[in-house]
């Protein structure tokens, strides 16, 4: 027999001005169960607390109803309260008679009714409640970091650094990301190879670090601390363990013209290839679609002058598995393909690049080595016109969010085009300088005060070609919108930062969720910025949302604080508030099966003693399942039911809605 | 005759809906108190036989209410309320319940306001049908009537 007893709340005044706590407390003292009622001002406060574990050795409760805030907010400290006095913690609930009362009706009878209501259910449901239990996984302390750009690289190295073991795959041929391709870094203007090369190094040289380079992820199975990946091994059809990174094969191959993707399309590279002279590995990689040997296997320049006889053509995909306890997502961004802007001429015109090419062409390393000459006829430009916000913050064009870097790189490609072509010109059209961020701002000022660089307030309708040059057609509106047409040599567009278009299909590889542009989605804006909903998995740096290099990096760390504070327990602790499978009235339909968003649902063969199966049921794992209870409601023989939210749960909390009126007695 | 209140229930989500609701508390914006508030994981646990069981118990309005499509704690399972929800219209229709009692909505933990308008639009939705009387009608047929229907 259950002896529940009701705690009902003032919360100083913010229940007790439009509840009358005393009364409620009396009402609740007759609902059958109840041994005990009362109401206090704090009930969180010590006192209060106390006021309940006394409660319960005197009256010998055996579940307790306290009546106050949000369960959402002081659920964990009253369950610990009834703990402490050997309750089982889940006979304890919260009815939110503040929020979702007092503070949003008026003082009143009414409102007390509602209060008293609200307890009744929820005594109804604690007379109906089960004992449950914590439930314990153990943990595999190997992490699975996915990107191996800055941001994938830090969060290698800080979780290898603590002690455990990391596999990074990076789908790319090299690790390096974004990064590797920039010329120098805003606001400092560091050498953005000469900072990232050597982190590089030090991640294929880690010995907790295992690198997978042009390597997937197929598919992810199991759940927090228990991952089992399957990772797609691409043949690059090069025995890496012969091979020594000479490059030889890269010279004799006799195909030299496909656009270099490393150089952002602006240069050219072999069918066989190293993406550019750091990668690490250091391994080259065929590109079977372009190689003459895949065609029509009328070549083999690579292999006849391959000296390591590390050549291997029947190379084939590897699917590898591998138990990892945490994942760590960092696939970064791309930018937005080239028939995005035809009003801006891109694709039609040579000379209208991308900030990422532009950026090749200010690289030492680029197609130009670090000159700035204009694709079309490989001459210095003497006017460029930088348009910001190509895309970005552009509703009609569907991206209604700010890339957040185009402001801070366009000032810095301009400086840069100043620094190579003093005597040139450059005028960058944008909407606001968005440039927080330490010494951001000091960095635009720069730009326009030492360099010269002119800001034009306003949009760019439309570029054109006239007489061998780009005509910028805009508006100054700080000029009382005065139309403006410059003739360029170039123009270069700060393009919006985008997911990759294989960012959907990730996240639902791996579970977890996106939002409307394919960004992945951090479990809280605010307060959970680096993990998501599903845990075990964390975010870290663009694939989250635009980030610079300082931001990805900071969150890096901090997915693999997340991460190394997983892997220093040996056992993890969960809510049991998950589904059960009753196995003598399961029929086996499966239909829960497929409504599971968690794969949570297993099938179970049932033997008889002679090993010949009964039947086959549904069995739950308890680590996969997250306890939604969709499960419950699809099953036809009421066989699934849900700990903590049971049918006899909520079936009387329905039942106990209202108080009967004569006619249902 | 005083003004006809309904009796509202309404089924929640604990991750999006009931935050909505906690955030109305908290943003201190009113709504009628006709409502009583049954908290689940996801719209995806809610059975909808509870809805024909609170109207047995005496609802004359229900509101079902979880995240927002995507928005979902557990990724999928509004979706499944959604569908769940299609199905049982037309069956409301065949027992003959007015599906108008029955509101489905998206209220996420950001939109306290939204909460309370569901509310309060639901409330006086609901004051114009009037109370629910088919289930009382239907416990005025004692089982001898049924059986007589029956054997006409």
């Amino acid at each position: 027999m259950a002896r529940i007893g009701v705690f009902i709340c003032h919360c100083g005044e913010n229940i007790a001005s439009t509840v009358d706590c005393g009364k409620v407390a009396e009402i609740s003292s007759k609902i059958p169960g109840v041994v005990f009622s009362t109401d206090y001002k704090y009930m969180c406060s010590d006192p209060g607390q106390t006021l309940i574990k006394d409660a319960i050795k005197k009256y010998k409760l055996t579940g307790v109803v306290v009546g106050a805030c949000s369960p959402r907010m002081h659920e964990p400290t009253f369950r610990k309260v009834v703990a402490s006095e050997g309750i089982n913690p889940f006979f304890c609930e919260m009815a939110n008679i503040r929020e979702h009362c007092s503070w949003v009706h008026p003082k009143g009878e009414e409102t007390t009714q509602k209060a008293a209501d609200t307890i009744r259910i929820l005594v109804e449901k604690v007379r109906n409640n089960e004992p449950l239990y914590p439930i314990k996984v153990p943990v595999t302390k190997r992490a699975l970091v996915i990107g191996g750009g800055i941001a994938g690289i830090q969060a290698s190295l800080d979780i290898a650094n603590a002690g455990n073991e990391v596999i990074l795959i990076e789908k790319e041929p090299s690790i390096g990301g974004h990064m590797a391709q920039l010329s120098e870094t805003f606001p400092t203007l560091d050498c953005s190879q000469c900072i990232l090369t050597p982190r590089m190094v030090e991640v294929a040289q880690h010995p907790n670090i295992t690198l997978m380079s042009y390597s997937e992820v197929e598919s992810l199975e199991g759940f927090i601390g228990n991952f089992k990946a399957t990772i797609r091994k691409k043949a690059r059809f090069i025995n890496e363990e012969l091979c020594n990174g000479c490059g030889d094969c890269t010279l004799k191959c006799p195909i030299k013209k496909i656009p270099d993707e490393f150089n952002a399309e602006m240069g050219k590279r072999p069918a066989i290839y190293v993406p550019f002279p750091q990668a690490v590995p250091n391994k080259p990689v065929i590109d079977k679609d372009n190689c003459t040997h895949f065609k029509n296997g009328k070549c083999q320049f690579c292999k006849t002058n391959c000296s390591a006889g590390a050549i291997d053509f029947d190379q084939q995909d590897q699917l590898i598995t591998v138990d990892v306890g945490a994942i760590v997502v960092a696939t970064g961004f791309t930018i937005k393909g080239t028939d995005f802007f035809p009003e801006y001429g891109y694709g039609k015109y040579k000379d209208v690049v991308t900030g990422l090419q532009f950026e090749r062409l200010l690289s030492s390393s680029g197609p130009t080595l670090g000159e700035v000459r204009r694709p079309s006829d490989g001459k210095v430009p003497k006017k460029v016109v930088f348009i910001a916000c190509a895309g970005s913050r552009d509703p009609a064009k569907g991206i209604e969010y700010c890339s957040k870097i185009c402001c801070m790189y366009t000032a810095k490609h301009a400086m840069l085009y100043k620094h190579k072509v003093p005597d040139g010109e450059a005028d960058i059209f944008y909407m606001d300088i968005r440039a927080g961020g330490k010494n951001y701002e000091e960095f635009v000022r720069r730009a326009v005060e030492e360099d010269d660089v002119n800001y034009i307030r306003g949009r760019v309708s439309k570029v054109y070609e006239k007489n061998g040059k780009l005509i910028v057609r805009g508006v100054d509106t700080l000029l009382n919108s005065t139309p403006v047409e410059i003739e360029a040599d170039m123009v270069v567009l700060a393009t919006a930062s985008v997911a990759h278009s294989d960012a959907e299909s990730l996240a639902q590889k791996l579970h977890i969720s996106y939002d409307s542009y394919n960004f992945f989605s951090e479990a809280h804006p605010k307060l959970r910025p680096v993990e998501t909903n599903t845990a075990g998995i964390t975010l870290a740096g663009a694939c989250q949302a635009p980030k610079d290099i300082p931001e990805s990096v900071a969150q890096a760390s901090a997915a693999a604080s997340k991460t190394i504070a997983l892997f220093s327990q040996d056992l993890l602790t969960r809510e049991p508030i998950i589904a059960v499978s009753n196995k003598s009235t399961c029929v086996g339909c499966f239909l829960c099966q497929s409504v599971c968003p968690y794969l949570a649902i297993e099938r179970e063969e049932i033997k008889d003693r002679n090993g010949n199966i009964i039947k086959t049921v549904a069995s739950i794992n308890s680590g996969l399942c997250q306890g939604c209870g969709t499960c419950v409601a699809f099953c036809r023989s009421k066989s699934i039911d849900l700990q903590g939210y049971t049918n006899n749960q909520v079936f009387s909390e329905v039942s106990a809605l209202f108080e009967r009126s004569e006619e249902y007695v | 005759m005083s003004e006809f209140e309904p009796k509202i229930v309404a089924f929640v989500c604990n991750w999006c809906t009931y935050a909505g609701a906690d955030l109305a508390g908290t943003s201190r914006i009113k709504y009628a108190q006709n409502v009583r508030i049954v908290r689940f994981p996801c719209t995806g646990r809610i059975d909808f036989m509870l809805l024909l069981k609170a109207f047995e118990e005496g609802a004359d309005g229900i509101i079902v209410s979880g995240c927002h499509p995507a928005d979902c704690h557990y990724t999928s399972g509004n979706y499944h309320a959604r569908r769940r929800w299609m199905v049982f219209k037309d069956l409301l229709d065949f027992i003959g319940i007015d599906s108008r009692r029955i509101v489905f909505s998206w209220v996420s933990a950001a939109e306290g306001a939204k909460w309370a308008h569901l509310v309060n639009d639901t409330v006086s939705e609901i004051r114009n049908l009037g109370p629910m009387k088919e289930y009382k009608n239907l416990e005025n047929v004692s089982s001898n009537k049924i059986g007589e229907l029956i054997n006409d």
